[in-house]
């Protein structure tokens, strides 16, 4: 690649079967410094697959995942999260009963410093309130106070807690899989501000969506896939949404090798 | 408006008349606080001796049980289980400690034992329930037959005096004013403490809470969920071990028929208590509230001289209120 955007994570011939199934048939992958790219294709295309290896939630059979250009082998989830990359689900990742600061550092809690922290593993709330509310200041992401309930919020800032969480921890990138899938239009709107605020920090991001219009509004570049390969890596200023349409369809060749089958 | 995101007054939920009333009254302890004043307002109006300070000892006297086991039982059902075990856990305890301590064998050593049974029967059910994703219900009931067929063998069927100074130690007296105050319910108060700072001022707490609440977000963010439910299941039954000293001290007696109604009290207070069935919502000084209003419901309708059948009746009434109130905040919820 060029020396002007380094990559931070890239994969090269990546095959994953199932059974008979070939859900990556050789996935080669790029991800810039501080882009936002969307991955899309039909159903069965190979979008969550493709993801699941770049999280460490399965290992590929073939091809290798470099990050910061160094091949990684991820033994779990928790081993990629460790290594600075987050995942959001579409499923919500939220305790509804607990507050936006616990749900923000669920898992993570903070301790006390001192011997409360260390002998008495004394929480340090206070701490995670301030971090919580100025992550979400940094983020823009309003809410109605971080004492709240996430029962208590909607539907949209329940997943904006969730992203907000991946964005707080997350070091080298952000994975979302259809994010907004179980959202209306307004809540999309709030994920896909959050998503901007993500990669004006700084951090890449990898959205998953099916939805075009969503992904024109923030994608910096589209990975195409159909049939478990890259068909095309596109901007989505050279391409119009009908082209990358027809690219996914297979109705237009894509500009990666196209699948031999 | 602008674009970015903002959160207008509109996007939060509004809580306001009847539903307003539901959820505070539901969300423990408030509710459960009410009605216990209530009852004890009642019974100092209708009785002259339920205020004496004699008589309200003696009601945490013989809550001290159940409101240890309740403590364990509160555990368990945060993270949505159930425990049917506790009561026979805590006869084993008794049975184990009392019979070693009548064969001659060193009184501390055989207390510690005991607790260490009790606790080991926590960490079958908590392995069980954890790795082989038993359902609660079943692993302890099965455990419940187990336990109290083992109880039975190792008493030889009969109940039998323990007369040892420190494993009767919980049942020793001291006054506070005029108040008597035994061991057993400073233990037990001190229980309470320590489960309320637990539960609410660490990450452990946090998380058993989450995994009540959630089980696949507590999953999808990295908290071991089975390790934590295997540290529920085990923490719950030291405690219930610790009910087999404080029983000991109630009743210098090892019986393998004794508290057979304390499994169904715990759990009945932990109900009235405000903790949700469903898991994850809860309040540790709830099902201390809530064993104080069986306790003191007992106490009044014997003080008053009704039939003991009415104390059943009403609390039978009082779960069933209870859990109504946290169905009804439920479907607020969703
Ligand atoms: N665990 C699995 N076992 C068997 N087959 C699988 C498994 N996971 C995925 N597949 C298959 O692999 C192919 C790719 O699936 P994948 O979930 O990656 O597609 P996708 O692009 O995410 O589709 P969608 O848009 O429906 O989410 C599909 O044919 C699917 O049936
Ligand atoms: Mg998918």
């Amino acid at each position: 690649m060029t020396a002007m955007t380094s990559l931070i994570m890239e994969t090269r011939g990546i095959v994953k079967r199932y059974g008979h199934v070939t859900a990556l048939g050789g996935v080669d992958f790029e991800l810039r410094d501080g882009e936002v790219l969307a991955v899309i294709g039909d159903n069965g295309a190979g979008k969550s697959t493709l993801v699941k290896v770049l999280s460490g939630a399965i290992n590929p059979d073939e091809g290798e995942v470099l990050l910061d250009g160094q091949a990684i082998h991820f033994s779990s989830p928790l081993d990629a999260r460790i290594r600075g990359i987050e995942t959001v689900y579409q499923e919500l990742a939220v305790a509804p009963a607990l507050d936006i600061a616990s749900n923000l550092y669920l898992g993570r809690e903070l301790r006390r410093a001192g011997p409360l922290g260390r002998w008495l593993r004394m929480l340090d709330k206070p701490k995670m309130k301030r971090e919580a509310q100025r992550h979400m200041d940094e983020l823009k992401f309003r809410l109605p106070g971080i004492t709240h309930a996430v029962e208590d919020l909607s539907g949209g800032q329940r997943q904006g807690v969730a992203v907000a969480r991946a964005a707080v921890f997350a070091r080298k990138l952000v994975i979302m899989d259809e994010p907004t899938a179980a959202l209306g239009v307004r809540e999309t709107g709030q994920v896909l501000d959050l998503i901007k605020a993500i990669r004006d920090r700084g951090l890449p991001v990898i959205l998953i969506s099916h939805n075009m219009p969503n992904v024109f509004e923030v994608a910096d570049r589209i990975h195409v896939m159909r049939l478990g390969r890259r068909v095309a890596l596109t901007d989505p200023k050279s391409h119009s949404m009908a082209d990358v349409v027809a690219i996914m369809t297979g109705a237009m060749p894509g500009t990666d090798p196209v699948p031999e089958a | 408006m602008s674009t970015t995101i903002s959160a207008p007054p509109s996007d939060v939920k509004p809580k306001r008349g009847f539903g307003s009333i539901l959820q505070t009254l539901a969300r423990p302890p408030i509710g459960s606080l009410i009605v216990l004043i209530a009852f004890c307002v009642i019974f100092s109006i209708v009785t002259n001796t339920f205020l004496a300070p004699s008589n309200l000892s003696l009601v945490v006297q013989q809550s001290v049980i159940v409101g240890t086991l309740a403590i364990g039982e509160t555990l368990v059902i945060l993270t949505a289980g159930i425990d049917l075990a506790n009561g026979s856990i805590a006869v084993l305890g008794t049975i184990i400690a009392g019979r070693l301590v009548n064969d001659g064998y060193d009184a501390l050593g055989c207390l510690v034992l005991a607790i260490v049974v009790c606790t080991l029967v926590g960490v079958v059910s908590g392995t069980l329930v954890s790795r082989l994703k038993l359902p609660p219900f079943i692993v302890t009931l099965g455990l419940l037959g187990i336990v109290t067929a083992a109880t039975r063998l190792i008493s030889q069927g009969g109940a039998f005096p323990v007369t040892d100074d420190l494993l009767s130690w919980t049942g020793n007296v001291f006054t506070l004013g005029t108040t008597p105050v035994t061991y057993g319910m400073v233990i037990m108060l001190g229980l309470y403490a320590l489960i309320w700072y637990i539960l609410t001022q660490t990450a452990w707490g946090r998380q058993v809470y989450a995994i009540g609440n959630s089980p696949s977000a507590a999953r999808l963010v990295g908290i071991p969920v089975g390790r934590r439910i295997l540290s529920v299941y085990t923490f719950a039954a030291l405690l219930y071990g610790l009910g087999a000293w404080l029983a000991l001290g109630r009743i210098p007696n090892a019986d393998p028929n004794a508290l057979q109604t304390a499994n169904l009290d715990s759990i009945t207070a932990v109900v009235i208590g405000g903790t949700s069935l469903f898991g994850g919502r809860g309040n540790i000084w709830g099902t201390l509230i809530g064993t104080l209003i069986v306790g003191v419901l007992r106490n009044g309708l014997t003080l008053v001289g009704i039939d003991p059948l009415w104390q059943d009746l009403v609390t039978g009434v009082l779960v069933i209120a209870a859990v109504a109130l946290d169905q009804l905040s439920r479907w607020r919820r969703m």
